[in-house]
């Protein structure tokens, strides 16, 4: 639905982008993760045809956003990082306007502003002014305007943002409604967000896009998917002495030790278990828990924009 | 059409939702009227040169209520962030500005029509032509949409409000004091610039109730010229 390719934007002579290349399939849910000035919020703005980029192309349902803007602006929704809302009007007043401004017939935006209502579940703050409105709701009134007029392709930036933990949870339920009828691509530095709203990741980091791809993908293009864990009762040296010994085996690290019972953290391939096990039995060693833990997003994100900081 | 219509009705809407559309008419009103007892009423005249002195009084009120008036126009929106809704949706850019003007003009269209009361008096106690009024009023109208337009093209420059009011009024000044460089410069110089004039030369035939197609054709194009240049503003601002 999406191509993008080598897409650059100059503020001056600074390169908030540079070459970004992506392609987004139709339905798809992906989270457009990056640091504060990574550059996601430019990219976005390219997509909602807000900016024009300095070079690249940039393909809409195969329409380009540079040749015909006018038309891509009908498919899509568009939440900035700040909601765009008039403050003086009502919740159903605006969101009518909102869907009229984006095409929808006078007679079918009643009916439009009711389904972006509810699922938005703004039903109960319809004739409330906007300004009365608390952040959580005007948070929601934001996504809101964006789907009002049922576009295929919704960008969001930043949904989360200034909402409290409470409030996170209910927009991820909200969003998570919002999958299978839209396509959806949703920045965040949330990472938990990212993590249990969407498909695949698309990680920016200076201007470049610094990986792409589902959790999984990316834990294993950092060289390793996750690590086993260990509790283990002995002196420490002699299981880390023949974990080591083992071929295949990374790193071996002491993570603590409570009541004579070690945590051991292993980076080696899952598949090494069963030999881990018969190497500590080997050294007299009792395994009271193995465990394969997986790579934490949070971790992942952490490397790969630090790596690429470095 | 249908967006610039949408937009100019939200945006009317907005002037009469908060205190300030309020103020402007009742300040604009005030001031008017108290030029008019104390300037137009003075002294004994005839009723066709108290209402010549009242369109005059006028003129200069709507082209001060039309700079601050659209102050907010495009400032505001980007100030507040909304701009990203407009760029955002598919409206082009000169239908935004469009919007934009046409609230404004009629917002200055129903504070001038407010007026009324006092060439009413005039018409009453005294002895004027209906056509003379006519005449004025559609003069104060296309002052004001020049002056308007040029105020739209400010707004369009900054996002701050009171840096846009600074930047239109130095450019309404500059074409009013255009006929101060008239008298100074030799020809043809001096007839550019008594063309260019925002106020003498091409309003005073509407305050004697005259109407005259050259003057009318200056005012739109002033308009037309400051609108365009308001879009190329909004257009380029995509490139930054």
């Amino acid at each position: 639905m999406i191509q993008v390719h080598g897409l650059t934007k100059y503020y001056g002579h600074h390169a908030a982008i540079r070459n970004i290349a992506f392609n987004i399939e139709r339905g798809e849910v992906i989270g457009f993760l990056g640091l504060n000035g990574a550059g996601k919020t430019t990219t976005l703005k390219i997509l909602g045809c807000v900016l024009l980029p300095t070079s690249g192309h940039v393909t809409i349902d195969g329409v380009d956003v540079v040749q015909n803007p006018h038309e891509i602006r009908k498919r899509i929704g568009f939440l900035p990082d700040a909601p765009p809302l008039y403050e003086e009007m009502t919740v159903g007043g605006y969101l009518s306007f909102v869907a009229q401004l984006r095409g929808v017939s006078a007679s079918s935006a009643r009916d439009r502003v009711l389904s972006a209502e509810q699922q938005m579940a703004l039903r109960e703050v319809d004739e409330e002014i906007i300004s009365s409105l608390s952040h959580g709701y005007r948070q929601r009134l934001g996504v809101a305007q964006a789907l009002v007029h049922n576009p295929a392709l919704l960008i969001l930036d930043e949904p989360n943002s200034g909402l409290d933990p409470a409030q996170i949870v209910e927009m991820r339920g909200l969003i998570r409604n919002l999958r299978g009828a839209h396509t959806i691509l949703i920045s965040s530095h949330i990472l938990s967000e990212i993590s249990q709203t969407c498909d695949r990741l698309l990680i920016i980091q200076d201007g470049e896009i610094v990986a792409q791809g589902t959790e999984g993908e990316l834990a294993q293009k950092l060289g390793g998917a996750g690590f086993i864990e260990l509790e283990v009762r002995a002196p420490a040296q002699r299981p880390v002495e023949a974990l080591k010994a083992i071929s295949g085996v990374e790193d071996v690290l002491v993570a603590g030790e409570r009541d004579g019972v070690v945590t051991i953290r292993v980076r080696a391939p899952a598949e090494l278990r069963p030999k881990i096990n018969r190497a500590l039995v080997a050294a007299d060693v009792d395994v009271y828990r193995m465990e394969r833990v997986a790579e934490k997003l949070e971790t992942i994100f952490l490397k790969l924009t630090h790596k690429e900081a470095a | 059409m249908k967006s610039v219509v949408l937009i100019a009705r939200r945006e009317l809407a907005g002037y009469f939702s908060t205190l300030s559309g309020y103020v402007i008419i009742a300040v604009v009103l005030a001031i008017d009227a108290l030029m008019f007892n104390a300037i137009g009423l003075a002294g004994s005249k005839r009723s066709a040169e108290v209402l010549n002195q009242f369109f005059y009084l006028s003129s200069g009120m709507t082209i001060a209520a039309a700079v601050f008036i659209s102050m907010r126009l495009l400032a505001e929106e980007r100030q507040s962030g909304t701009i990203s809704l407009l760029y955002s949706s598919p409206v082009r850019d000169g239908e935004i500005v469009l919007g934009k003007f046409f609230s404004g003009l009629a917002f200055l269209a129903i504070l001038i029509a407010l007026t009324a009361f006092m060439p009413a008096l005039i018409f009453v106690n005294g002895k004027v032509s209906f056509g003379h009024i006519a005449a004025g009023y559609l003069g104060l109208l296309l002052i004001g949409s020049a002056s308007l337009g040029i105020g739209t093209f400010g707004s369009a420059l900054s996002k701050s409000q009171i840096v846009a009011v600074i930047i239109s009024g130095c450019m309404v000044v500059a074409l009013l004091t255009c006929w101060m460089l008239a008298h100074v410069t030799e020809r043809p110089l001096s007839e550019v610039f008594t063309a260019m004039a925002l106020h003498n030369q091409h309003f005073q035939p509407f305050q004697a109730g005259l109407i005259h197609l050259r003057d009318i054709v200056y005012y739109l194009a002033v308009t037309y010229v400051a609108l365009f240049a308001a879009t190329r503003v909004l257009e380029a601002r995509r490139w930054r």
